[in-house]
């Protein structure tokens, strides 16, 4: 079983920005609907390996891409 | 048949633009950032690529500061409308496009103070004038980056230096430039800029915008329009993020399909090439048509301040006429009239019957330009 983590983002556009640059420096990710669990602002979020996570919000802060926070999926 | 319009609009478009937007509506037609699907993400993630490929044309850092709009009229009545207020001085140009001034003549009525800076009788602004004009206490100044009526081109970094000497924003309408001449916002200082996306970035028509400059803080702007972003949606006020907080509804993802194609032919060709390109087309056009006896042709005598639309009148013969038979008789397409700038056309003393238009475009070749001076010659001396 997999831990998953998900970004959350104020607006689509960011969260598509985000997605462009963790592909860039090969990250494995994908869009998708923002779990029910989670309340967001927007209607997609990333989903990336957890144990990337560090990794993932470090490049989000540092591309200075606007995200409402990262959250742990665990056992999903 | 010769295409001699492009100011109005590009034409033809390059075949690209085409065949991404009928590509969108296979392929992506979902609605961008309204669901989470795949259709849906590929429509948005079009519409994202196309904000980081304008932001990254026009300068700008940061992708958010592209606010897409249906047009430039649009994203000019944004910045105004939204950010005036009465008792705000304003200053602007006698060469003003009526997407500028109509917004601002009604501001006006409503208690703005409005200040329209002469221009020459070539259409250049005097920098001198724009001294005295832009007092301190300024709120905006509204330039456009060349006519649409004789092509004068608005020496932008200079006027940006003395708005911001005197604390003004600077609102730049890139409607006949963007595409036309190199712009780089964050070189130029400018604070806002419109621009459309259906004449020199040959994408389809429905397209354009306002870019926020970096040092712009987006909260002294309120939305136009508000509405259903996909965000926030718990919320029943407006987003403050952007692009969000400007953008309510959906949008013309399909148009944004094609401008994409359109911008990346552009950026491929380069600005600077057609820039020189248009140049030399300019330089041909005026050296012909000042050949022809009877003409009058306006703007600027040197090409290098100018821009491709060059208007001209001919003694005895309404300019209605003259376009008439360039079509009728030689299938030259243009615009005559007052091209609705009619502060523009009092400015080079050609209010109220207007001029004839020729705007040649990366589409055109020397030769074109040769038979429409042979066209002209030809209708006015016989």
């Amino acid at each position: 079983m997999t831990d998953y983590g998900v970004v959350l983002f104020h607006t689509t556009s960011a969260a598509l920005r985000g997605e462009k640059i963790l592909k860039a420096a090969g990250i494995v990710v994908k869009l998708i609907p923002v779990p029910r669990e989670l309340s967001s602002s927007c209607g997609i979020s990333l989903r990336f390996l957890w144990p990337d996570a560090e990794r993932v919000q470090g490049m989000l802060l540092s591309a200075k891409t606007d995200f409402e926070g990262v959250h742990q999926l665990v056992g999903k | 048949m010769m295409y001699m319009d492009h100011a109005a609009t590009s034409w033809p478009k390059p075949k690209q633009v085409g065949e991404a937007m009928v590509s969108f509506m296979e392929t992506s037609g979902g609605n961008p950032g309204r669901s989470g699907h795949a259709l849906s993400i590929r429509a948005g993630c079009v519409v994202y690529d196309t904000r980081e490929l304008v932001a990254e044309f026009f300068g700008v850092g940061d992708p958010m500061r592209v606010i897409f709009a249906p047009n430039v009229t649009f994203a000019l009545n944004l910045a105004m409308l939204g950010l005036l207020k009465s008792g705000d001085r304003v200053v602007t140009t006698s060469v003003e496009h009526n997407s500028v001034m109509r917004p601002l003549r009604a501001l006006e009525a409503d208690g703005l103070e409005l200040e329209v800076m002469a221009c020459g009788a070539d259409g250049l602004l005097d920098l001198s004038v724009a001294e005295q004009a832009i007092t301190p206490g300024t709120r905006l100044v509204v330039l456009n980056h060349a006519s649409n009526v004789m092509g004068a081109i608005t020496p932008v970094a200079e006027v940006v230096e003395m708005a911001h000497r005197a604390g003004a924003l600077v609102l730049l309408d890139a409607a006949q430039t963007a595409g036309a001449l190199p712009i780089d916002m964050g070189a130029l200082g400018v604070d806002l800029l419109g621009f459309t996306g259906h004449k020199g970035l040959l994408g389809p028509t429905g397209t354009g915008g306002l870019i926020l400059g970096e040092q712009f803080d987006p909260e002294q702007l309120q939305p136009l329009l508000r509405g259903g972003t996909g965000s926030n949606s718990e919320y029943e006020q407006q987003p403050e993020m952007l692009p969000d907080r400007f953008e309510s509804g959906t949008g013309n993802s399909v148009g944004l399909a094609g401008l994409y194609a359109g911008l990346s032919y552009v950026m491929a060709q380069g600005v600077a090439e057609i820039r020189q390109h248009e140049a030399q087309m300019t330089r041909l056009l005026l050296d012909g048509l000042a050949a022809i006896p009877g003409v009058t042709v306006y703007g600027p005598e040197d090409a290098e301040k100018r821009t491709c639309v060059i208007s001209l009148t001919a003694e005895h013969l309404p300019a209605s006429e003259i376009g008439f038979r360039l079509d009728d008789e030689f299938g030259i397409m243009c615009r005559v009239g007052l091209h609705c700038a009619p502060s523009a056309h009092k400015t080079i003393g050609t209010f109220p019957d207007g001029t004839v238009r020729l705007a040649a475009g990366y589409s055109n070749t020397e030769q074109e330009i040769e038979w429409v001076v042979d066209a002209v010659g030809e209708i006015v001396t016989t």
